[in-house]
């Protein structure tokens, strides 16, 4: 019996028979490829654009630190600033070492049975539940049974929440990444189980944790409905000193200016969503560096 | 004094195997992963200041054996170990028994070398400083390298990271990491397997060594490093269901070239496995 083989034709080693077709469809893939990744590119330079064109002459210094006015020109952000930073740091304190507490148990401790796999299951969804289900689950559980009232420490709680299954998850992840083997090592010469998570896994694992976070914290910065929901003022002239003050954040303020009649005001909103920008773009370059000098201190 | 104890080391190590008393006694051993019958009623010694050497088949439970000794097996949700491994007249797997204090004792080598991302200093520091040793450090990092044979081409570099160094010197590393506890027994899961001929025959000079202070197990597929380095030799094979089973433990020499069992003979030859 012959070798159940197709011979080629000739010895040529130019694109011949259905070659020349098959490498068609290779570079018609690359061209849709392409054109996704273009499309994802343009629609931001275009929304970048339009935003920049409306909002370039609106952005000064007082737009920064003036407080809210019912003049436009008079108009400032600085109570709203000072609202998302209470916010966010407030919700970074609660939902960062209570995700990645979590994530620790469920990756390191819990048993792998039928209850730790409900309990994922339902992280994962709440990971995917509407923002402003979670405004309103903040409005009946902080804002008005704990009788909180409408203050930055409900709002934050409310954040938190809203925050921790997406931490959870990304942190999950990033200590499944750890391979084996270094926990391994790191029993076999007489470590506990906290030691051996606490020096090896979570050192390792914290530059993805962190990318985690900026994630959660990035999505939290720019929501509007949950708070909108669980009580931040529409118009405050004060800053939020402590806890229990009333406040409003920088996406709420540049939704209060949108929808006022006056094109001035959403110009004005279009400097917002710039300073809003620039935020998020500082915070996640310090997490980007705090990220890298860790990776650099578990010495890989 | 030195010179004569390894004098008397070195006449009666070759093939004393079974006059040595034993620092491991393991009896009746079963393993099961989950409903899977992994290892069946294994019973075998383990001498002081000897290696003995695991060997068979791939999937014979002689890996799985070797864990059972240091309780790595608890780590494996779905396991379950039965039987008697006796050490210091206590069971290792009896319930009152903290597997912590036992991998203290009982220190381990694994197949891949797995040095922690840090420094080299700390990569052997740290076992000691997670059971509660601070003083005296440099003074034990520098004996454990010096015993693993590391110690003259690391000297200079102990701050750099330890997966810098070549796979050979990575799996010394780790030997020394696992003496820094002065464990009484050393496990070494298929030390050699991810390295070169060369790394490999330090690894086995430095097995030797090692062998005149402590007692060594030794998992490996090649029965050329079994037969080069152990003193003692367990022969695993496959029974029923894929359960792993001991099939002979002789010392080495009789294994090798006087097998009581048609099934080692089978297998020391190549005509299987």
């Amino acid at each position: 019996m012959s070798a159940p083989f197709h011979a080629l034709p000739d010895e040529s080693l130019t694109a011949t028979g259905n070659l020349p077709r098959r490498q068609k469809i290779a570079s018609i893939g690359r061209g849709i490829f392409l054109l996704a990744t273009l499309f994802a590119v343009a629609a931001l330079v275009v929304l970048l654009w339009y935003i920049f064109q409306r909002g370039w002459n609106w952005l000064s210094w007082g737009l920064l630190t003036n407080p809210p006015s019912r003049r436009p020109e008079r108009a400032g952000l600085s109570i709203a600033i000072s609202g998302t930073l209470w916010i966010i740091s407030l919700t970074l304190l609660v939902a960062f070492p209570m995700g990645v507490a979590a994530a620790i148990y469920l990756e390191e401790y819990a048993p792998k049975n039928r209850w730790t796999r409900i309990l994922q299951i339902n992280i994962s969804n709440l990971a995917g539940v509407p923002s402003v289900v979670y405004g309103l689950l903040g409005l009946g559980i902080f804002v008005e049974w704990l009788n909180l009232g409408r203050v930055v420490l409900a709002g934050a709680l409310t954040m938190a929440l809203l925050s921790l299954p997406v931490i959870i998850i990304a942190s999950q992840e990033a200590l499944r990444a750890i391979p084996w083997s270094l926990r391994e090592a790191a029993y076999g010469v007489g470590a506990t189980r906290w030691q051996v998570t606490a020096s090896h896994v979570l050192p390792a694992a914290i530059p993805g944790i962190l990318t985690g976070v900026i994630l959660a914290v990035s999505r939290a910065i720019g929501e509007t409905a949950p708070l909108l929901v669980a009580g931040a003022a529409g118009f405050v002239t004060t800053k939020p000193g402590g806890f229990f003050d009333s406040y409003t954040t920088i996406p709420i303020q540049i939704y209060n200016w949108m929808s006022r009649p006056q094109t001035e005001f959403r110009d004005l909103a279009s400097a917002g969503i710039i300073v809003l920008l620039a935020l998020l773009i500082s915070m996640n370059l310090i997490a980007i560096i705090v990220r890298q000098r860790f990776s650099a201190k578990t010495r890989w | 004094m030195t010179d004569l104890l390894e004098q008397t080391d070195a006449q009666t190590m070759p093939d004393a195997a079974s006059e040595q008393a034993p620092l491991i006694d393991i009896s009746g051993l079963n393993v099961y992963y989950g409903n899977f019958h992994a290892v069946g009623d294994v019973s075998f010694d383990i001498p002081k200041n000897q290696i003995t050497a695991l060997i068979g088949p791939s999937g014979c439970g002689k890996s799985t054996v070797l864990r059972c000794i240091n309780r790595m097996n608890d780590l494996i949700p779905t396991a379950r170990v039965e039987g008697e491994i006796i050490f210091h007249e206590q069971n290792i797997l009896a319930p009152g028994i903290d597997p912590v204090m036992v991998r203290r004792r009982i220190g381990m080598v694994f197949q891949k070398p797995n040095p922690f991302p840090k420094s080299i200093y700390d990569n052997v520091a740290w076992g000691a400083k997670v059971n509660g040793i601070r003083k005296g450090m440099d003074d034990l990092v520098e004996w454990c390298l010096r015993s693993a044979a590391l110690w003259d081409e690391v000297k200079d570099k102990l701050d750099q990271s330890g997966l810098a160094l070549s796979g050979g010197q990575q799996q010394r590393l780790c030997i020394a990491r696992a003496l820094a506890n002065n464990p009484d027994v050393i496990l070494m899961d298929e030390p050699c397997s991810a390295l070169d001929p060369i790394s490999t025959l330090r690894i086995e000079d430095l097995m030797r060594e090692l062998a005149r202070n402590y007692t060594i197990a030794i998992v490996t597929h090649n029965m050329q490093q079994a037969a080069r380095v152990s003193d003692q030799t367990v022969f695993f094979s496959l029974g029923e269901n894929r359960m792993g089973t001991l099939v002979e433990a002789s010392p080495t020499r009789e294994l090798f070239t006087n097998p009581r069992d048609s099934r080692t003979e089978d297998y020391i030859t190549g005509r299987f496995g």
